[in-house]
């Protein structure tokens, strides 16, 4: 009688994340209809955000600019971080000394366990007038949006890329260095090659993480409505515009609101997706 | 000669990214340190936000995050268990796996957003319950992912000689399987509180914030971290230096949680 009981609890926990998933997905796509019909996708091409004063039904709302703010936030980010990660990883998996490997280990796991609203201040105050001071522009805006979150993927990319590098077995690196190999020349023939998924699918889930970053980036990016015309200029992303705004918006414009929350969620959703299927395999065991 | 030189600039550059990394943890935690320690004062735990302390919050962040633990917990739990022990790995197990694998990684100012439309919106108000159900959502899935690991670990022969013993399924399942992956769980668990503790944007648009101390969960709700973003972006200094004291309060207690975890599990090993 309690293992029945038992039984079915755990089966209904098992079930409740794909209906809390579902859930999601539907009260957005609800929530957005107005603006989805007033706009359809053409709201991803246009660059006008205007609430009407005296109508909150009316208004035209456009997501171009957070759009283009979190993709070019995200590019940065991902530019800076993915060699540095690699560089992290092969130095764990290959370089360092046995006696290295666990305080590195710990210190860039630490390095992701701190969490995200502490970038954000530690970049506004400490990092912003540095990259002003030698990129020029205002201290916030893309730039030190995109390297600050740099620095937010990094641990987690290297983590992964790590995982898959130790998954190559001794026996084919040791044949390598036989042939007279070099390090290096391991490192890209052999081990590349070998881990080539796990490479793949750690840049594509970092990436899918530095999408949907919130607290650091709406610090740093400087939540102007406005496009960027150079890489230190201010701009807007879906997450910072949602965290600033949403919750003041009204009609209309908190259904184009429910729209870019909706934008954001599909595309993380396909991204990590793609990252688990394709390259990272489906855990079976 | 030349690929022996390159291949001393690629070690070069790898060891050089490392040092990088290590550079910006303790950039961070330094400047974090001397800024914090300097703002901290004993009036800092004893009075409330509304008169420049931060004991209305820690307390606020700490219960929205124990409760959430007390929901997230038990669900991820059972889930993980569903999945290891009863599923016989079945296509739903798999899609289930993977759908909270997705899960994990959703944006959390999205599951802010969902959470707002469902339990605050109807009542028109930001309330304590609904920055529990928003920390909830994004604990879930790190606990079954984590209890679902653990238990594969679990050797094979232990169920069998529960079996043996003739215990029933669920008898074996909770005295044996989960006793012997114990540890392993608590970690995880503690690795997950640390991260939800530290969580902001799914609490901005559900409990918000309050200045004064307040156990109501059915109004707005205090949180360290949504206060931390406001006074950080006030103009005047003590609202500032108030900010960095309660940053550097927030990431002592996330680090020494999240080591507390893994010495745990060095222990054991």
């Amino acid at each position: 009688m309690g293992g029945k009981l038992f039984k079915n609890f755990s089966f209904f926990s098992a079930t409740l994340s794909f209906f809390i998933l579902i859930g999601i997905f539907s009260i957005l796509f609800t929530y957005a209809q107005d603006s989805i019909r007033e706009f359809g996708f053409d709201f991803l091409g246009s660059e006008i955000w205007e609430a009407d004063e005296d109508d909150e039904e009316i208004g035209i709302f456009g997501g171009y600019i957070p759009v283009i703010g979190t993709m070019l936030s995200t590019l940065i980010a991902m530019v800076i971080a993915t060699p540095l990660a690699m560089g992290i990883a092969i130095f764990l998996t290959e370089i360092a000394h046995k006696t290295l490997v666990k305080p590195v280990s710990i210190a860039i796991e630490l390095l992701a366990a701190i969490p995200s609203i502490i970038y954000g201040m530690w970049g506004l105050f400490y990092f912003a007038p540095i990259v002003q001071s030698t990129f020029g522009g205002q201290g916030v805006g893309l730039l030190t949006a995109g390297i600050v979150l740099a620095i937010m993927i990094i641990p987690f990319m290297a983590a992964i890329t790590r995982d898959a590098m130790n998954t190559v077995p001794d026996v084919l690196k040791e044949s390598a260095y036989a042939m007279g190999a070099t390090k290096f020349e391991v490192i890209k023939d052999v081990i590349m090659p070998y881990s080539k998924g796990g490479i793949i699918g750690s840049i594509i889930l970092a990436l899918g993480r530095a999408l949907g970053e919130t607290m650091a980036v709406a610090f740093l990016i400087g939540s102007v409505m406005a496009i960027p015309s150079s890489i230190t200029d201010p701009t807007t992303s879906i997450p910072v515009l949602l965290a600033n705004n949403f919750s003041e918006a009204q009609g209309l414009e908190m259904s184009s609101m429910y729209y870019l929350a909706l934008i954001l969620f599909v595309v993380s959703f396909a991204i990590i997706s793609v990252a688990k299927f394709y390259f990272l395999g489906k855990k079976v065991k | 000669m030349n690929r022996l030189l390159l291949n001393k600039i690629i070690l070069v550059l790898s060891t050089l990214s490392a040092i990088i990394g290590i550079g910006f943890l303790f950039w961070i935690l330094i400047t974090l340190s001397y800024k914090g320690i300097s703002a901290l004062h004993l009036s800092t735990f004893t009075n409330d936000l509304v008169e420049g302390g931060i004991r209305n919050l820690l307390v606020g962040q700490f219960t929205m995050a124990l409760m959430a633990s007390a929901i997230a917990v038990p669900i991820g739990m059972f889930a993980g268990i569903w999945l290891r022990e009863y599923s016989n790995n079945s296509k739903l197990a798999s899609v289930i796996r993977n759908l909270s694998d997705i899960m994990m990684s959703a944006p959390s100012i999205v599951i802010g957003v969902f959470v707002f439309a469902l339990f605050v919106a109807p009542f028109g108000s930001y309330n304590g319950f609904a920055g529990i159900i928003a920390l909830t959502i994004m604990m879930i899935p790190i606990i079954i992912s984590t209890t679902d690991n653990m238990l594969s670990l679990v050797p094979k022969e232990l169920r069998e000689a529960g079996i043996a013993l003739g215990g029933s399924k669920h008898k074996i399942i909770m005295q044996i399987v989960v006793k012997a992956a114990k540890v392993g769980i608590t970690t995880g668990v503690l690795l997950s509180f640390a991260r939800i503790i530290g969580e902001t944007a799914p609490l901005l648009f559900t409990s918000a914030n309050n200045q004064f101390f307040t156990m109501d969960l059915t109004g707005q709700f205090p949180s360290l971290t949504v206060s931390i973003y406001n006074l950080a972006t006030y103009p005047d200094e003590a609202s500032r230096e108030l900010a960095w004291a309660a940053s550097f309060v927030l990431t002592a207690i996330v680090l020494l949680i999240n080591l507390t975890g893994r010495y745990m599990t060095r222990n054991k090993k």
